[in-house]
């Protein structure tokens, strides 16, 4: 696997010109959108080493020239670009305006190769700094990985490599209201690169509707996000999607059509041309590729829900939203899905998961955040479990002690305990690594005939519970 | 209409074209409707009389002939009242609403797959009924019809622009609607401003000459276009996923 290259495009500013220091500038790699880069500020791009185009766009006419440039692996490639004084023969600024636009021949933004900006780090691997709202971010700022087009499945699924702390998803304060209903408020977290997070919560929680927004589907009433290194914002919409794939809950198939079919009109809307060896690769890595021939509306839900997960991947999406992809499904097909997803992971693919299995998130997840409206935590799971229980200690004898308040109040270690079942205590410990040797030492010491001691492991089902049973008793007083 | 990406727009199509082959009623509505609205002009033509003068007899070929511009406004426009609504209903709307397709892509996608069966059918219909006339008409009939160029311009040159009218209204209903039926019902109501242009034709109220067919199609070319940008706006994706409008 080869290192990646770097792009550094430094935006430069006219002296003088104060008209476009306040809008940012888009860079297309590609053809498509890499970032943005404001008035006087430098963006990193990680890139794959190969030819590649990049146009630098203040407006959609108000453009660039497209250069093309090759990239060798770890190497550093330097582009300044500044707004282009108007020509005297065109000194009215309409003219100019109007003439750049309508020759889309990038008379407006200057793009030309900077070794200043290469030259230094040129021979050293660049350290990317955590991707950051466009307004506050300073220089240098990460840009995101863009050559997803013309990347092979194969390539695009191989393991992905990222530095640690990066964040594909980061969101701040995220309200979405709808006219008086909260759908949810305030919520904030971050993804990180080849991560799966599970986002869990009752029906009603606003999974959906945080994916959807997410997804520039549905507007958000504040806050904020970066979604892929691109802010969510209205104006960022298109290139949001195009660096996302949200499998809703329903894969929503044209059940006339054929998978293939299916997959290629999907290939098409990502304006990916030629894409039959993708779609081949996408039906390969969900196990279909019998079946792409067949009538969509001929499967089983099961198999729905794979042509839906195929079509994820048909556009290298830098992150997954899969809302409940095994929701209705049986034992069986969800196993499938599950082992999909497990496969997914390996390969370095960051998954944004909803649902409400707690097993699954369980099963599959890095870590979990638990919402209800509000987001009400964060973490691994066993975080989670950490911060809201007290660790344990399960002991098991043959015969019920004595006087088990006596015994267990004389053992340091052991801060309480309860009755299980008639010869079985749940003892609430600091340290289970201290107090099992006490314990155990005690009940011999007693000479009580032990059946087991272990420590006792709360379910994500436990902390749940706790925390959704916690927002049930806030409601309720 | 900017940053247009003729690949979705072509994917779209693609689809759409595929689409409509695999289903059956709406390959019998495009044939069927055509061929109801060919029967009532041949009809009217074989047994039209010959006597009377020959500004008469124009006015009796112009009649049937200007009624088959209907099949331009009625096969696309049931088609069209489905188009998102449809999708909604299949939930398909969602998974299309994720990718990177623009609302003015899908539009103008799902708007040329509408018209280019419609208008190709109706222009079949057409030369059928050309050929009909010139095969089986009396000579003084055939003489009117080929002669009236006026009115054979305003349906080769409208037939494309009421098929885009019809679209359009029928998109526009289909987005705002909430079920099937319904946007197809309201569907239908495109074709009454066509309706109304034919019976001032037919009344005399408007005299159909080369001059005005030109300046009736160039008004109703700006018309569609409008139109078209028009549903673009109206395709909210807040909307077509919650059926609310946003709150922010």
């Amino acid at each position: 696997m080869s290192l990646p290259a770097t792009l550094r495009i430094r935006r430069k500013a006219r002296k003088g010109n104060s008209s476009t220091s306040s809008k940012e500038w888009m860079i297309t790699l590609d053809g498509h959108l890499a970032g943005a880069v404001a008035a006087e500020e430098t963006l990193d791009v990680e890139i794959e080493p190969g030819s590649h185009t990049l146009q630098v766009r203040s407006s959609s006419l108000l453009t660039s020239p497209e250069v093309s440039f090759c990239a060798v692996e770890g190497q550093v490639i330097g582009y300044s670009c500044l707004p282009r004084s108007p020509s005297p023969v065109i000194a009215s600024r309409w003219l100019f305006w109007l003439l750049a636009s309508l020759l889309r021949r990038g008379l407006w933004i200057g793009l030309d190769v900077d070794d200043t900006l290469g030259s230094v780090e040129s021979t050293k691997s660049v350290t990317t700094n955590p991707v950051r709202p466009l307004d506050s971010a300073d220089t240098p700022r990460q840009g995101t990985l863009t050559t997803s087009v013309r990347a092979t499945l194969a390539e695009s699924t191989a393991v992905r490599r990222h530095a640690p702390g990066d964040s594909v998803l980061v969101v701040e304060n995220l309200t979405k209201r709808f006219g008086s209903r909260t759908a949810f408020s305030d919520v904030s977290f971050d993804v990180g690169y080849g991560e799966v997070f599970g986002f869990l919560g009752p029906n009603g929680a606003g999974k959906t509707t945080t994916v959807r927004t997410l997804g520039t589907l549905l507007r958000p009433t504040s806050g904020s996000a970066i979604v892929a290194g691109i802010p969510l914002l209205e104006k960022n919409a298109v290139a949001i999607r195009e660096k996302i794939a949200i499998m809703p809950e329903s894969p929503g198939l044209y059940l006339r059509l054929s998978v293939k079919e299916n997959l290629a009109y999907f290939a098409g809307l990502y304006g990916l041309r030629h894409a039959g060896q993708r779609i081949d690769e996408a039906l390969e890595a969900v196990n279909l590729r019998d079946r792409a021939n067949d009538l969509c509306g001929g499967l089983s839900k099961g198999l729905r829900q794979r042509v839906g997960l195929a079509r994820t991947l048909l556009s290298d999406p830098a992150i997954m939203f899969l809302d409940e992809p095994t929701s209705g499904l049986d034992p069986v097909a969800s196993l499938e899905v599950h082992n999909l997803i497990i496969g997914l992971k390996a390969k370095g693919v960051s998954i944004f998961l909803t649902t409400h299995r707690l097993d699954e998130a369980e099963k599959l997840c890095d870590r979990v955040a638990i919402m209800k409206t509000k987001l009400r935590t964060v973490g691994t799971i066993d975080d989670l479990r950490s911060q809201l229980f007290k660790r344990a200690l399960t002991v098991r004898t043959v015969a019920p002690l004595a006087d088990p308040t006596q015994f267990f109040s004389a053992i340091g270690s052991v801060e309480a305990w309860q009755n299980v079942d008639a010869n079985s205590y749940l003892l609430t410990v600091e340290d289970p690594q201290i107090a099992a040797p006490d314990v155990t030492r005690a009940l011999v010491g007693a000479g009580a005939d032990v059946l087991s001691i272990g420590e006792s492991q709360h379910s994500l089902e436990d902390v749940y519970l706790e925390l959704i049973g916690e927002d049930r008793g806030a409601a309720a007083t | 209409m900017k940053n247009i990406d003729m690949t979705r727009v072509f994917a779209v199509v693609r689809k759409e074209l595929l689409d409509f082959r695999r289903k059956r009623s709406i390959v019998i509505t495009m044939l069927v409707v055509p061929v109801v609205f060919l029967v009532e002009p041949v009809v009217t033509i074989f047994v039209a009389p010959l006597s009377g003068s020959s500004a008469s007899l124009d006015k009796t070929v112009m009649l049937p002939i200007l009624y088959m511009l209907l099949i331009s406004v009625v096969t696309p426009s049931t088609v069209a009242a489905y188009s998102v609504v449809g999708e909604r209903d299949q939930g398909t709307l969602e998974p299309l609403l994720t990718t990177p397709l623009r609302q003015q892509e899908f539009v103008l996608g799902k708007a040329a797959a509408m018209m280019i069966p419609s208008v190709g059918i109706a222009y079949l219909v057409y030369a059928l009924f050309l050929l009909c006339v010139e095969l089986f008409a009396h000579s003084a009939i055939a003489d009117a019809v080929f002669h009236d160029g006026p009115t054979l311009l305003t349906l080769f040159l409208f037939s494309p622009l009421v098929a885009g009218w019809a679209v359009v209204v029928g998109m526009a209903v289909s987005v705002r609607a909430s079920e099937v039926r319904v946007a197809q019902q309201l569907g239908m109501l495109a074709s009454f401003p066509v309706i109304g242009v034919i019976i001032l034709l037919i009344s005399g109220v408007i005299h159909p000459t080369f001059a005005s067919a030109v300046e009736f199609a160039v008004g109703l070319a700006v018309v569609d276009v409008l139109a078209l940008i028009l549903v673009s706006r109206l395709f909210d994706r807040e909307r077509l996923v919650t059926g609310a409008k946003a709150s922010a």
